[in-house]
């Protein structure tokens, strides 16, 4: 809202003028501006609780029970599911794997992406190609994405060696894939080659919105490239990455496809993740009360993440753009 | 557990399988269930009929033929019994085998299975059973059982009661390269671990790969381990583990210190950990392309080879796992597995008449002459014109034991736990003494 004129022009809602105290506005009042808003999120609240909450509840339930699901559950487990949980080695392994990806997407794929928004941000010939180029992989279908790099890390012909060879260099031998040392660093490649154009893409769109004045100013001040970059567009950038990030973290913390693939999180569990774990207890072994309990873990992880990462990162980003009943006032 | 009847020996020797810990609760777990779910499961009341607008019965039969051949040889099949039968009509809904076992997990918590389908046998046919899912057909296939090859039917009975017909079987066994075997101045194929050892050796010796693996897929590994139990415990001693829930015992060790003597040998490609099984750069395509001696593979090997890599042609050759020095098992025990169909508890009438034309002589060589099945009636074996697959069905018609393959023999959890562990064993990082130990810990638990 702009307010142009010399007066104060706000329209006042209650009979008495606003002190800007706590609310005053009669009880019969607030109930019915509660309802009105009750009745307006009732079907989107349905659909949710439909959808979304009911399922989780239901997991949650199944994951007290030993549960191969035939019939219903009946088999009541109280929480060995969950102590199991914190004693299978795949389980931890899983936990300290995915922190691993956390980390290597956060650290470099990240750095990489914003290198490359900044560089085709750039006057540069082909430049809206190279973005194209960039961005192709992330609409890639994940299972395309996997069978491709199994040719392009197969051993012999696989398209890795053969380059690495041509220039002179021994390549992994076929091991990309087929080694417990390997495997990881692969897999994260291979995320790292499907989904920095995406991150890219965000940067860019960030990017847009630094404003050339800035950077004009800046010069005339004798600043060089590394201190525009890093106190004009770092800063003004800043909520773009914070959600690069968020969305980056809980991608690596869902992580399946890919790996599925690939791997099937071999060899020996060495690239399994937490969501492979889960497929392999809920429709392989039929183990659904542990593979429930494996998702409540997930669902846990990922919720806390996101409200601490909303509470303490997101929140100045948030402000304003999210409204509620007392910003009314 | 599954019934390892000895062929020779009719299933009336299998009265003596008890019935497991698991099952009972199973049943508990399921009556109980009932009762829970009586409000939802009204439903999935058995024993109705549909109909179709002319008045026809409508036997649904639910399968996995989505490829050529055996894709268009189904619904002519159809065809032809209604031909015969015209006031039933048999209608096919074809699915993707993954499709269909997430399918079918959905349908039989529901309670509501499909008049006739595909199974496996083992493990999962026997939780359906459990739960009261399953129509037992005994005495209406009782004239069948003569004119079935024997090991064709053990994986659909349980407690001398036969829940499935079979209309496929195979055994697993080695698939070798002659002309690499030759390569390596080898004549004939070992018939002892020993030998079979030596023979990795010579081959490595000459510069040959002598073994194709698919480590990624876990599965194909498990099968060195299961042979070499059954192997060393013999069919006998393989079904008192199942039952007891031990795997514990020193014949199962040693099955896994024999497999690590393979290991140590570095016998398999390069890369193996991370090969799939049919695959472009995987296990069949390795074979397929001649460049490993040896895979041990189920009667399909040819046909996938051929697909994935190049195919051998007349290199190609079969030989049965080899014995175990002082163990009880003989060469002739098969390790396989087939397909057959089940009917659901309450289907009409029609739908077992229908299994029973299915697998008459005169059906079941269209089967093995046009949809490349093996043949399940001994009548039909002369149906088969390729040589391996003549091996592979001689080997099944004078097998002395029969073992399913452990991933379906034995409930799912336990199954996945053998190959995981297996395929851990083949990566080094699990003992012979661990893996028997977490094969029993699963077990026990179920």
């Amino acid at each position: 809202m702009t307010s142009t004129g010399t007066h104060h022009e706000r329209p006042v809602l209650g009979e008495k003028p606003d002190t800007g105290g706590p609310n005053r506005r009669p009880l019969a009042r607030r109930a019915r501006d509660w309802l009105t808003a009750f009745t307006f999120t009732v079907p989107a609240l349905a659909l949710f609780g439909l959808l979304v909450f009911a399922p989780i509840l239901y997991a949650l339930y199944v994951s007290f029970f030993n549960w191969g699901g035939f019939g219903a559950p009946s088999d009541f487990a109280g929480a060995d599911n969950y102590i199991r949980l914190l004693d299978d080695p795949v389980f931890l392994g899983d936990l300290w794997r995915g922190l691993l990806l956390i980390l290597l997407s956060v650290g470099i794929q990240l750095p990489f992406a914003l290198a490359m928004a900044v560089l085709l941000n750039q006057k540069l010939r082909g430049r809206a190609f190279y973005r194209m180029l960039f961005f192709a992989p992330y609409v890639l279908s994940e299972v395309i994405t996997g069978v491709l790099f199994s040719m392009i890390f197969a051993p012999d012909e696989g398209l890795a060696d053969r380059t690495l060879g041509t220039i002179g260099l021994d390549g992994l031998g076929g091991l990309w894939f087929a080694d417990q040392d390997n495997v990881l660093a692969t897999v994260f490649l291979v995320m790292m080659w499907k989904y920095f154009g995406f991150h890219m893409t965000l940067y860019l769109a960030g990017l847009q919105g630094v404003p050339a004045e800035l950077h004009e100013a800046a010069r005339i001040d004798g600043a060089g490239p590394w201190q525009r970059f890093r106190h004009i567009t770092l800063p003004l950038l800043g909520p773009t990455i914070r959600i690069s990030v968020f969305l980056s973290v809980i991608g690596a913390i869902q992580l399946f496809d890919l790996v599925w693939v690939m791997t099937q999180g071999g060899p020996d569990h060495h690239s399994e993740t937490m969501a492979v774990t889960l497929f392999q207890f809920g429709f392989k072994r039929y183990q659904i009360g542990y593979a429930s309990a494996i998702s409540i873990a997930m669902f846990l992880i990922s919720l806390v993440f996101a409200l601490a990462y909303q509470r303490f990162v997101l929140r100045r980003d948030t402000e304003g753009a999210l409204t509620s009943m007392r910003g009314n006032r | 557990m599954p019934a390892f009847v000895r062929a020779a020996v009719p299933a009336s020797v299998t009265g003596a399988v008890s019935t497991s810990l698991s099952r009972r609760r199973f049943l508990g777990a399921a009556s109980a269930a009932g009762l829970a779910t009586a409000g939802l499961s009204a439903c999935s009341d058995s024993g109705s009929a549909t109909t179709d607008s002319e008045g026809r019965t409508v036997v649904e039969w639910w399968n996995i033929q989505t490829t050529e051949p055996s894709r268009s040889v189904w619904p002519e099949r159809a065809k032809a019994f209604e031909a015969k039968n015209p006031d039933v009509r048999i209608k096919l809904v074809t699915l993707e085998n993954d499709a269909y076992k997430s399918k079918m997990t959905a349908l039989t918590s529901s309670g509501k299975l499909p008049d006739i389908y595909h199974t496996w046998g083992g493990g999962v046919l026997e939780q359906q059973i459990d739960a009261g899912l399953v129509e037992d057909i005994t005495s209406s296939v009782s004239t069948l059982t003569g004119t079935l090859v024997p090991v064709s039917v053990e994986p659909y009975q349980f407690d001398d009661k036969t829940y499935a017909v079979p209309f496929d079987i195979g055994a697993v066994g080695f698939w070798y390269n002659k002309a690499l075997f030759a390569d390596a101045g080898i004549d004939t194929p070992p018939t002892t671990w020993a030998d079979y050892l030596d023979v990795v050796r010579r081959l490595k010796r000459a510069g040959i790969t002598p073994v194709a693996l698919a480590g990624k897929e876990k599965w194909p590994g498990m099968y060195y381990w299961a042979y070499l139990a059954l192997r060393i415990a013999g069919v006998d001693g393989m079904q008192k583990a199942a039952d007891a829930k031990d795997f514990t015992g020193d014949d199962f060790v040693k099955a896994g210190r024999h497999l690590e003597e393979l290991v140590e040998l570095e016998p398999f490609q390069k890369g193996y950990l991370g090969a799939g099984y049919s695959t472009p750069n995987g296990e069949a395509a390795v074979m397929g392309n001649g460049k490993a001696a040896m895979e041990l593979m189920g009667q399909w090997a040819p046909v996938v080879q051929a697909d994935a890599g190049k195919g051998i042609g007349d290199d190609l050759g079969f030989f049965p796992f080899p014995t175990v020095a002082g163990g009880d098992g003989a060469l002739t025990d098969v390790l396989g597995g087939g397909g057959g169909y089940a009917v659901r508890k309450g289907a009409p009438l029609a739908a077992v008449d229908f299994l029973k034309f299915l697998v008459t002589a005169e059906s079941d060589r269209v089967l093995v002459s046009k949809a490349a099945m093996m043949p399940v009636v001994k009548d039909a074996t002369s149906a088969l014109a390729d040589p391996n697959l003549k091996d592979v069905s001689a080997t099944l018609g004078k097998a002395t034991g029969f073992q399913l393959y452990p991933d379906q023999a034995y409930p799912p959890a336990v199954g996945q736990e053998v190959n995981d562990s297996v395929a851990g064993l083949i990566a080094g990082a699990k003992s012979p003494e661990q893996v028997a130990r977490s094969i029993t810990q699963v077990a026990k638990s179920q």
